[in-house]
């Protein structure tokens, strides 16, 4: 129990102050390496919550595929960040508008517990699976079944974003020189090669 | 005093005498496969390979180590130092971390954990990570290039090395690796999902950027990619980093398709042989042909292996865990 | 589930050592070696010549369309796990919902390809 306790201090602090530095750091690619630091000790407070699948699919995704991108934007585009700094108090009323929106919606969760003490037990509910059940099992029994629209509408909004990614990214460039297999391979040999016969001692 | 040290002191001291049973041998095994790879590759050469170190070269790994561990450390003006350090500490931490879940014997394991093969998953799609702070911290020409190719490069062959997963446990029911390996006792992976053996072996040269997907350290142009700035030990964190993430990948190779500690026939003679003495056998010999690759074919060209990843591996994987789903449902076939 | 986190114990143990053991190798060559900068010495390699100019520069942005379809893919197999380790109790409806999520996400797949998008030269 102390060691439980003790990893989630040591986790919970340390996500809370790599948060900090995400927002205070001067070079955005300490931000980003501070934000994975944050996401680590995120995952690591999933699996002292017992959510093993969640925790790893965390690391799995956004750390190893979500702060990538954020490394290869903050590291390689040439922005001046200077400049962005300055619009900094130009940000702050919708900043801080987000903010109290979010304080909101956790108040009103935690409300609805204080008011309905029952609201937590039906969240609790369908989670309450037996201990000889991993997690992954469990959800894998209820995502394809029981929230199966949910489910599809995922597909639709990965959908959405591959599209929109060419859609915004994908330039046409003219004079490039592309590898067409089906085209090398299809040549006539008479095009490509010639056969001589040439005769020993007078060359061709 | 007693009761702290039974219940909290004796297991820390028991998980790290455990932890150093296997980065010990591990690092021995890095040493002697930098050994073993340039003695292979001579002889395919024609050649002796080192031979002056110690009887048959046997104590080159130790020189060289010495050698990096006696030169200066050099951090180059205008890099970024605090990353510039850390980028060799993360590719040979997650190199080593990722060993705490392989099972190397039945119930040989650090910690056997339900979701280990999510865990091996995700330790590999961290080692990126050092590359690329490695090519930004430098702040130089090439080792930027260097590690902006083997970034895409290395995400482009992860996702048919998920997808590959995949169809392993859908003949599994568990991501559990020792579950893994003990659903091999009939017959070992590698002969049903053998197109899938075969995506996820060359999926793993690519992602250890060993050759012929070589691209980010490509001596002719690029010098030697992200690590041209690096000297002494942090080269040689970088070195023995990507040497023992080779030993990874054939580890996770052995444990998804050749069975892990089994044996080859469940008969006498076979079954006498303890399984780890197994598991360093099939492991060696996965690392074999990792040199023998490397000894054969010639590199790549960026546009074909970015071709390769994306345009055969992909569908052809996600075609195959569709088929493969589709089989065992229509025969009936699931694992208990 | 104090049996579950007893098992991820060992890794956060691992973890720490091997940080530790890195930092040592790492702390070790600047204590061993010989410490004698100089400007050229320290200087970015550049096949001899003084260094141009700041090597962070702006790249082909078909990178980060790599990272992008690489983010939804991972998505895609992140939703694969479970349903590959649970195909037995979901059966025949878990199969040809997971076979409609992935039909929708290959249409997106041939869009990109008919695209260009996998094109590199």
């Amino acid at each position: 129990m102390i060691i439980q306790a003790f990893a989630f201090y040591l986790f919970a602090l340390t996500a809370i102050a790599a948060g900090v530095m995400v927002i205070s750091a001067r070079n955005p690619v300490h931000s980003v390496l501070f934000l994975i630091l944050a996401f680590f000790n995120a995952a690591g407070l999933f699996i002292l919550l017992g959510a093993e699948f969640i925790a790893m699919i965390l690391v799995i995704v956004y750390v190893g595929a979500v702060a990538v991108l954020f490394l290869f934007v903050v590291m390689m585009l040439d922005i001046n960040f200077a400049e962005l700094r300055e619009g900094f108090l130009q940000y702050l009323p919708i900043g801080a508008l987000v903010g109290i929106i979010l304080v909101a919606e956790l108040m009103l969760i935690f409300g609805s517990w204080v008011i309905n003490p029952e609201a937590a037990q039906i969240i609790a509910a369908p989670s309450a699976a037996p201990a000889e059940i991993t997690n992954t099992h469990a959800l894998g029994r209820l995502i394809y079944t029981e929230y199966i629209y949910l489910f599809q509408a995922a597909g639709l909004v990965l959908l959405v974003a591959m599209i929109g990614a060419i859609v915004l990214t994908l330039r046409k460039r003219p004079n490039v020189r592309r590898q067409r297999i089906s085209e090398q391979i299809s040549r006539p040999v008479e095009d490509v090669i010639e056969i001589k016969d040439v005769p020993t001692g007078s060359g061709i | 005093m007693a009761e702290f040290w039974f219940t909290y002191a004796w297991p820390t001291i028991w998980i790290v005498i455990k932890i150093l049973f296997i980065v010990v041998p591990l690092l021995i095994a890095v040493a002697y496969l930098t050994y073993a790879e340039r003695k292979v590759i001579g002889f395919m050469q024609l050649r002796m390979g080192p031979n002056v170190v110690g009887p048959f070269g046997l104590l080159q790994p130790f020189a060289d180590g010495l050698k990096l561990m006696a030169k200066e450390a050099i951090i180059p003006t205008g890099s970024n130092r605090v990353v510039f350090l850390l980028a060799p500490m993360i590719t040979f931490v997650l190199a080593l971390v990722g060993w705490a879940v392989i099972p190397v014997a039945d119930g040989w394991v650090l910690s056997n954990i339900n979701v280990g093969i999510l865990y091996l998953f995700a330790i590999s799609s961290l080692g990126v990570y050092g590359i690329i702070m490695a090519g930004w911290a430098s702040n130089s020409k090439y080792p930027f290039l260097g590690a902006l190719r083997s970034a895409a490069q290395m995400i482009s062959y992860e996702i048919s090395i998920g997808f590959v997963i995949v169809t392993v446990l859908l003949a599994v029911g568990s991501l559990n690796l020792s579950d893994i390996v003990l659903a091999q006792q009939k017959i070992w992976f590698f002969i049903p999902l053998f197109p899938m053996f075969v995506i996820f072996f060359i999926s793993g040269l690519a992602e250890t950027n060993r050759a012929p997907f070589d691209l980010p350290e490509a001596e002719a142009e690029l010098v030697s990619g992200y690590n041209v700035e690096y000297s002494a030990m942090a080269f040689a964190l970088f070195f023995l980093g990507e040497y023992a993430n080779m030993i990874l990948i054939s580890a996770m190779t052995v444990i998804l398709f050749l069975g892990g500690w089994l044996a080859p026939f469940d008969i006498a003679p076979f079954t006498w042989v303890p399984g780890v003495i197994w598991f360093a056998l099939k492991v060696s010999f996965v690392l074999f042909v990792f040199l023998w690759v490397r000894a054969t074919l010639p590199r790549y060209r960026y546009d074909q292996l970015m071709r390769l990843g994306w345009k055969v591996f992909l569908p052809f994987s996600l075609l195959w865990v569709v088929v493969t789903a589709g089989a065992i449902v229509a025969f009936d076939w699931f694992p208990k | 589930m104090d049996q579950l986190l007893l098992e991820y114990l060992p890794i956060l143990i691992f973890l720490g050592l091997a940080i530790g053991l890195s930092a040592v190798m790492i702390g070790a060559s600047f204590v061993v070696g010989p410490n004698r900068p100089d400007v050229e010495k320290n200087s970015p390699y550049e096949c001899g010549f003084e260094p141009f100019d700041d090597a962070r520069m702006k790249f082909d942005v078909r990178f980060y369309l790599v990272a992008i379809l690489f983010i939804i893919f991972d998505l895609e197999v992140a939703f694969l796990f479970p349903w590959a380790i649970t195909l037995g109790d979901i059966g025949v409806f878990g199969f040809w919902s997971m076979v409609v999520f992935l039909a929708i996400l290959t249409v997106g797949f041939v869009y990109e390809w008919r695209k260009g998008a996998l094109e590199w030269e």
